[in-house]
Formats: C-alpha cells, structure tokens, sequence
C-alpha cells in the first residue's frame, strides 16, 4: 500500500484493545495523522438486562442494576431502589437516606478514583494507577464491611436499606475523608500542572456546551463545558438537600476541564460525607414494604446523578410482582455518542485519551 | 602481516558487498549490503590510520545517508519498479566502461613499486597513541588552510536543507 | 594464505589480548548486569507506586533475572509468516552489535578501556551507538506488518532527530577540552586540567544531554513508539523469545552508554567530587562508608528474615559488602596499595555516578506521563536544536572571555555563568512562542472539523 500522498484509511480498535475500558470497538477514519470520521461498534457486551427484568419480581431485578456499571454499583441500585420507591408510592425513612448518601458518595469517589487511575494510565503516567487503587481499596473495604460485597454490592433494599451501618461505619468513613484531602492533593502533583499532562490534554477532545445539550450528553462531561447541571441540586433525591456543596463547572470542555472536574467532585464528595456523619438519624432503616411488591399500574422515570452522569429508570408496572418494563437510561451510552464529535480533527494518539476522558464503563453501554 | 590481512578482509567485504548489493532483487537487501560495504571501506580508512574519516564515514555515510536511503526504500512503493527490467539499454556501454576502469587499475597495480614514485605507500604498524593527532589535523586543515571551501560547503549544505523543508511543507 | 592469516591472528592475539579479554568479560557479564538493572527497575518502579515488586524468586525477588532469562531462551521462535528471514535474523544483532561496540570506547576507571586512547574517543561512542538505528529500522520491516512499519519508522524519526541536539550539547562540553580523546576529557576536569566539571561549566548542555539522551533511548516520557501499542505495534512486537531479549538487553545498554558518555563529558568520570580541593580528601571514604552501611543494614535484617536460606543469604551479602568496602579502604590508608587507588575507586564513582543517572532516567519513567508524537518531535526540533546551538555559541564566546582575562578553573565559571542564564533566557523565551502557537492550534482545531 502506497503510504505518500496519504489517502483515506480506516482502522479497527478493539473490541479487545488495553484502552478502550472494555469491549469497545471503534473504527476510525484517518486522513493521514488526523481522525477524520469515527464509529463505535457496541454490543459486544449486551446481555439483555432490560429483557430479563421483565421475567423478574422487583426485588430479584435488584442484583441486575448492579452489573451494568460494575465500577459504580451503589449509585445504580440506589436509582433503581428509588424509582420502584416512587411506583410504590413509598419513601425510604431518614436514617436509610443518609446511609444511602454516604455511600453513594464514597461510591462517587471510588468510581472517579478508577476513572483517573486508568485514564492516566492511558496518557502514559504509570504510578497515580496504583495510588488510586490504593485509595479505592479503604472505599471497598468499608462496603464489604457493610453488606458483605466489594464490587457487586447490591447496598440498598427497596423501601431502605437492609442492613444496619456497622458499629464503626462512621469512624471508617471519618478517617477516610480525613485522609483523602492529602491524598487529591498527591494525585494533583503529580497531574496537573505537569506541563506533559496538560499538553495532552488541554484543548484535546473540545464539546461545546451546545453540542453537549444536543446530544443528551449529561455527568461531568456536561459540566465540564460549562453547563451547570447536576440533579443533586436540581431534582434532589436520597438526602442531598440537606448537605452544602459545591457543582464544579468547567470552560471549554476538553479533557483537562473533565478532568479538573472530575477531581474536584472528589473533593465535594467527600465534604458531603464529612457532614453527613455528623448527624445520621436514629430510626428504622426499613419503610413499610410488604413482601411481596406489587406496585399499582403505571409508570416511572427517575434519574438520579451517578458519577458517569444522570442514569434515569424508566419503570412501567402492570400491577403484578413483575415489571411490564425496565428502560435504563445508562449515561456512558449517551454520553458515547459525542464521541465522534470530540474526536474529528485530532490525532490517532489523542483518541485514547478521548476515551477515557468520557469515562465510560461497556456494562453500561451495552446492557 | 597483519595490516596486509586486515586490509584483505575489509577489501573481500566490500567487494563482496558491493556485488551482492547490484544483483539483489529484494531491494532491503541491496541497502544492508551497501552499508556493508560502507562499513567496509571505514574499516579499511582505519587501517590506515585515519580515524576521523573512519568515524566521520560511519556518522555521516551509515549513519546519515543510508538511514535516508532506508527511509525511502520502506516509505515508497516499490513493487512495481521491482517489476521493470533495470539496465536494459546501458549494458553494453556500461560493460564498455567497466572494462576500461579495471585496465587502468590493472596497470597501476602492476607497476607498483616498479617506477619509482609509483605504486601504493606501505604502513608499518604502529600503536595507537603514537599517531599523529588525527582530528586535530583534520581540524588545523579545514579551518585554516581551507576555509574558504568548508564555508561554501556550509552555505551549500544549508540551501539544501532550506530547499528541502521548503518543497515537503504542505500547501496548506 | 593461510599462513598469513595465522601469522597475522598471533600478532593481533600479541598486540591486543588484554583489551579481548577485556572485552569478552563485558560481552559474557552484561547480560546479566542488565538483568539486574531491570530488576532494580521494576523493585523502583513497585516502590513509587506502593507496592513491593517481584518478591518470590529468590530472596526478595533478586533471582527474578535469571529466571527471565531462562524463560525467554525456551521460548519458541516464532517467525512471521511472509518475513524476510535474513532481515528479521539480523535486526536484533544489529542493534545489540552497536550497542555493544559502542561500550568499547568508554573508560570506567582510568585503568578500564577496551579501545584504549584512540583519538576519537567520545565521536567513536556516539557514531558506533547511532547504528542501532537500522536495528530498529530493519526490525520494523521485517515483521511484514504495516502497523511494526510505522511504528519502527517513527522511533528511528525520533532517534535521528535528537542526535542532533545530544551532538551539538556535547561539542559545547567539548569546547573547555579540545580533544575528544575520553581519558584527556575527563583529566580536563581533574586538577590536571580546569579541576571543575564541566556540569558546572555548561549546565545547559547537561541538561539539553540529559533530555536528548532520554529520547535517544525511548525511554519515557519519549516512549510513544514502543508504548502504543494500540494502534502502531511497536517495531518489537513479532520479536519474541531470545530476539526480544536481545533487542531489551540493546536498549538497557544504549542507556548505560548514554549515561556513560554524560558521566565523562559532565559529571567528571571516575573523579572524585572535588577531587582538586586537598582539604575535602575525607570525601575519599564516602565510598567505603556507603558499601559500609549497605552491609550493615543486612546484618540488621538479617535475623527479620522468615527463612533460614534468605538468613544466610543477607549475611552473605553483608560480607561480600565489608570486603568491598575493605577493598575500597585499602587504597587510602595504605601505602602499599595507593597506587591502586585510581583503578579502584575510579571505577566506583563512575560506576556510582551511572546508577545515578540511570536512576533519574527511571524515576522520570515512572513519574510524567508520556508525550505525543507530534508534541516529542517538536520539542526536538523546535526547542532544543536551537537551544542546543545557541548554548555552543555563547559558551564559546564565554570561553574567549575567559581566554582573553586568563581565567581558569573554577575562575571560568565568572564568564560562562552569564553565557548559561543567557541561554536559560532563550530557552524561556522559545517555550513561550511555542505555548502561544500552541494555543493558536488548539482553536483552529476546535473550529476545523466541525462542519457536519
């Protein structure tokens, strides 16, 4: 093949590939150097998720959620425990929705840990990896302390939580968060304000705000072009109205704003867990749910901000223990879609940064 | 004894070479035999006490100009020259030419050291550090009996390099 | 004929068998020496990232080389179907070759040298080692992939265009010697000479070397050619087995001769620090004192350890320390050996100040992330051949002041301290058109290719 006077080429990534977070293909059009057009190929993961809720009561869908987005299981049960709340007309009491929040949270900052871990890993800087993971590793410690699972957590129960926080939950969490803040400021200098890092990552990857609306692209993706949507504030659920934090909003909307983003919902993460343990309610952990779940006929959607974005369940009962419906709005799917938009115009060793930068999980993706 | 072996060494290997290099159909192979032969004739400036232009033949000639060559021969399709018939017209006048050259040099070894002021000098060995220094000879003669030469040289150098950049920027 | 051949083999044999020797011992015991420089990679490596590295082979992993080793010498030889089989056989040799060959120029102490005094020195190390380029050319083409092609291609792109800059940054260590014999280089910066290394003298050269030499060895963060192997295979990909260990024990060598050649031109050899200064001779028991401690601190572990074998291998290792350090005594306090002491502790600050070059090199690898193709290039290209050139000039100029006010030694460093903050402001100033043109590009960029 004659390589002078470049012409089109196309080439495959994946779907076995080291960067591309799972089982993603991806084919691009190169003009040269330069990525001129892009698919991505899914399915490679698909297992019918969404088919199988429907041969399932409400409680046994439960455990499904969780292996969607594996890296991030409490934020999906917690989604899908409150949707079915919401057809149940049902609300979870106080004490549940602090715990619920709490670990929510610190499965934020777990699923960011990951994130930055592997996409630094792909930029070429070896050790945040192993300081990420080193952190992630007292997150999952103190679930499995919690409800016995470290990944697949299945954390939350419709109606509550069915398991008490154990006697030293919040001296765990305490000492955590006390310790996170120097261990953001470890990964900070090493990342950004190395000038090697932010050459490869400022202005790499750009998504307007406008093209982000248009594609539906939600989490911090959206943020980090400037629009200042998070449905914690917006449309609070579990027991985010009562916590004081911040929404980190960024400018241009390339990788270096995700990932100064991202970072810094780490640390408001984490103020959130800090006054959260200072004052969890007393009180049942269960509302009054019977048995057997029946919910009345009708539908649902709710979303909820999981830390890939907005994961929103769409829910249509027909009055039996089984749902009629199970439509799952996964936020790295959507989020995929502004993959081409980013990608046009850059070189072929920026597109593995533009992965990782939309931190997407292919459990997610592909259902 | 062993200056004249080392000399034939490195004089089979670049003839060798050098054959290998013209009849070779894969054209890779052509380049590996041509710095070879190279390598060669740098082993035989080193035989005769001439380091700089040893070291200078293989940082410029290996180093410089074959990597060039290589480059070339992988960046650009050559399938279909492989195809074409090389040499289909000059064959004879090259035959013509070759035979002329081997007579002249013919004569010169045959009459070396026959007349006097003919013929090819004779080394004895020597060690190393007993020679003349070699880059500081170099040196004394390029920038003080030729200057002139090396700056048109420079100045020649750097219109070639202006030229190329020049014609490989894009129109864009 | 044969008669001559043999007459002359003898006389080569006569001439020459102690550089042989000498290089034979080299050639046998590198392999292994690399090994353990990749071991103590990968125990650095474990240890920035929190974790503790190979652990099980051998006690606290040390035998984990040898195990490689014979892992990679009983693996099958896999050979691409449509590969040119000369080609593919004579790439890795090729780039093992010049590495190699390249060590022979190098002075470890003022005793060690293979090519001994030749007067090209230092221009026969860096001639030798830019051969391993066609290793890494050939390698590429004859894996008969397109994706090895290019990924070959591109190496060989980076490593031509710093040699450039690594050039022009020793010819302005070269200026304070003029000569590029190795054993006068490095007397230049003893009391012999300036009595100050030329660190100090040319700091930004040092530092333009240390830079290009990174990239001259695809060492990170100019590791994009081997690391991405998403989508450009690197050129060593189809190379498995004992040629991929030839092609890892070349680029472990490259990094030793680099860091070699700096340690000659910059940090002084095999000199002492100071060594000109009489009243820091103390300084002549650091050596001592530092194998001193190593031994005792495996005594200290020694009894912490689980098994009794791993017991006595610590106190093995302790004692091999003490004599060390008793050998390293000796020279000094006495007599009798002092004229050893050159040989001896020469070898052991040269030796000390590589693994401390190489250890930078290794703690860059682990710490930045790695640049993109077009970014590396352009750093060569764009900052450092300009600011490799104007440094020759303006320590040239520096050293025609120091000529024509009689300055010498540490006196020197009055003229070529303003001729390196002249260079710093150049550098600066570089870097900042570059940032501008940068940010310039990122717009366009983003307004390019966004029509439909």
């Amino acid at each position: 093949m004659t390589l002078l006077g470049a012409d089109e080429l196309v080439i495959n990534m994946g779907p076995q590939h080291p960067s591309t977070h799972g089982v993603l293909r991806v084919k691009l059009k190169l003009d040269g150097e330069r990525v001129i057009g892009s698919e991505c190929i899914i399915g490679y993961l698909h297992r019918g998720v969404e088919k199988i809720a429907e041969n399932r009561t409400y409680q046994q869908f439960a455990p499904y959620v969780d292996r969607m987005d594996y890296v991030a299981a409490v934020s999906s049960g917690l989604g899908y425990c409150e949707a079915v709340e919401k057809l149940l007309l049902v609300e979870a009491p106080p004490r549940a929705r602090v715990i619920r929040t709490i670990l929510t949270e610190l499965q934020r900052i777990a699923s960011h840990l990951l994130w930055l871990g592997t996409h630094a890993l792909d930029i070429g800087a070896l050790t945040p990896l192993f300081y990420c993971f080193r952190e992630r590793e007292e997150i999952l410690k103190i679930f499995e302390k919690y409800c016995g699972a470290r990944l697949t957590t299945h954390a939350f129960r419709i109606g509550g939580l069915q398991y008490e926080a154990y006697d030293t939950f919040e001296r765990d969490v305490e000492r955590f968060c006390k310790d996170f803040e120097s261990r953001i400021l470890e990964y900070e200098t090493l990342l950004t304000q190395n000038r090697i890092w932010i050459g490869r990552t400022k202005g790499v990857g750009i998504l307007t705000a406008a093209d982000a609306i248009a594609f539906g692209v939600t989490g911090p993706v959206l943020r980090a072009s400037g629009v200042k949507w998070d449905i914690r504030k917006a449309a609070p659920y579990a027991a985010y109205d009562q916590y004081k934090f911040e929404i980190p909003v960024g400018t241009i909307g390339d990788t270096y704003d995700r990932y100064l983003v991202r970072m810094e919902e780490m640390r408001q993460s984490r103020l959130i867990c800090l006054q959260a343990i200072e004052n969890i309610p007393a009180g049942p952990i269960m509302a009054k749910v019977g048995k057997v779940l029946k919910p009345p006929p009708g539908e649902v959607y709710h979303a909820i901000e999981a830390p890939k974005g907005e994961i929103g369940y769409y829910i249509v009962s027909d009055g039996t223990v089984m749902p009629y419906r199970v439509h799952i709005r996964p936020p790295s799917f959507i989020n995929l879609q502004a993959f081409d938009r980013m990608v046009r115009g850059h070189l072929v060793a920026d597109v593995v940064a533009i992965i990782g930068t939309i931190d997407i999980v292919l459990g997610e993706v592909d259902r | 004894m062993l200056d004249k072996v080392l000399f034939y060494f490195f004089a089979a290997i670049a003839v060798a070479s050098a054959v290998l290099m013209v009849t070779r159909r894969n054209v890779v192979h052509s380049a590996i035999f041509l710095i070879t032969a190279l390598l060669a004739t740098a082993g035989i400036f080193l035989q005769l006490r001439a380091e700089f232009l040893f070291i200078v033949q293989i940082i410029l000639y290996v180093g410089g100009i074959m990597v060039l060559f290589v480059f070339v021969i992988m960046l650009v399709n050559l399938d279909v020259a492989l195809q074409q018939i090389q040499f289909a017209r000059q064959k004879w006048v090259a035959l013509l030419v070759a035979l002329a050259l081997a007579a002249q040099v013919g004569f010169m070894f045959w009459t070396s050291g026959k007349m006097a002021g003919q013929g090819l000098p004779v080394l004895t060995a020597v060690a190393a550090n007993r020679l003349p220094a070699n880059s500081e000879t170099v040196a004394h003669s390029l920038f003080e009996s030729y200057l002139l030469p090396f700056e048109i040289a420079s100045v020649l150098l750097l219109v070639a390099m202006i030229g190329a950049v020049v014609m490989a920027k894009k129109r864009t | 004929m044969m008669n001559a051949i043999l007459q002359a083999t003898l006389e080569f044999l006569k001439l020459y068998w102690a550089p042989l020797l000498c290089g034979v011992a080299i050639v046998a015991i590198l392999p292994l020496i690399v090994g353990y420089i990749v071991l103590v990679e990968r125990k650095l490596m474990a240890d920035m990232q929190a974790r503790l590295g190979p652990m099980r082979v051998g006690p606290h992993g040390l035998l984990q080389p040898i195990a490689d080793a014979l892992k990679l010498l009983i693996k099958e030889d896999i050979i691409p179907d449509n590969a040119d089989k000369l080609v593919f056989w004579l790439a890795p040799v090729l780039s093992v070759g010049a590495a190699l060959l390249a060590l022979a120029g190098l002075a470890i102490g003022p005793a060690f040298q293979i090519a001994q005094d030749i007067n090209i020195g230092i221009l026969f190390v860096v001639g030798i080692s830019a051969l391993g380029i066609f290793g890494i050319v050939l390698g590429g083409w004859a894996s008969n992939s397109h994706y090895s092609l290019m990924g070959a291609l591109r190496s060989s792109a980076q490593l031509v265009s710093y040699e450039t800059a690594a050039g022009m940054a020793l010819v302005s260590a070269l200026l304070f010697t003029g000569t590029l014999n190795v054993k006068s280089i490095v007397l230049a910066q003893s009391k012999d000479g300036e009595g100050i290394w030329f660190v100090m003298l040319a700091p930004v050269a040092f530092f333009t070397y240390l830079v290009a030499s990174i990239a001259e060895t695809n060492r990170a963060p100019f590791d994009l050619p081997e690391a991405e192997s998403e989508l450009v295979a690197g050129y060593m990909t189809e190379f498995s087995g004992f040629r991929w260990s030839l092609y890892f024990l070349a680029e472990y060598t490259n990094m030793i001769v680099v860091s070699s050649v700096a340690t000659t031109l910059f940090l002084g050899g095999w000199l002492r620090p100071f060594a000109s200064v009489p009243w820091l001779n103390f300084l002549d028991f650091v050596p001592t004192l530092l194998i001193v401690a190593v031994g005792a601190y495996c005594i200290v572990r020694a009894p912490k350890q689980p098994a009794r074998v791993q017991q006595l291998f610590m106190l093995a290792v302790a004692g091999l320390c003490f004599v060390v350090g008793l050998a390293l005594l000796a020279p000094v306090l006495v007599p009798v050996a002092k004229p050893f002491y050159a040989g001896i502790h020469g070898g052991f600050w040269f030796i000390f100040k590589v693994s401390l070059y190489i250890y930078f090199f290794m703690w860059l690898r682990f710490t930045i992330p790695r640049y993109r193709f077009d970014q590396l290039m352009r750093l060569g290209w764009h900052f450092l051949i300009p600011l490799s050139i104007i440094n020759v000039l303006l320590v040239g100029v520096a050293l025609i002041a120091g000529a024509y006010f009689n300055l010498k030694g540490w006196g020197l460093l009055l003229v070529t301290t303003p001729a390196a903050v002249i260079a710093l402001v150049v550098a600066l100033l570089i870097l900042n058109a570059e940032k501008e043109r940068n940010a310039r590009q990122n717009q366009t960029v983003a307004s390019d290719f966004y029509a439909g």
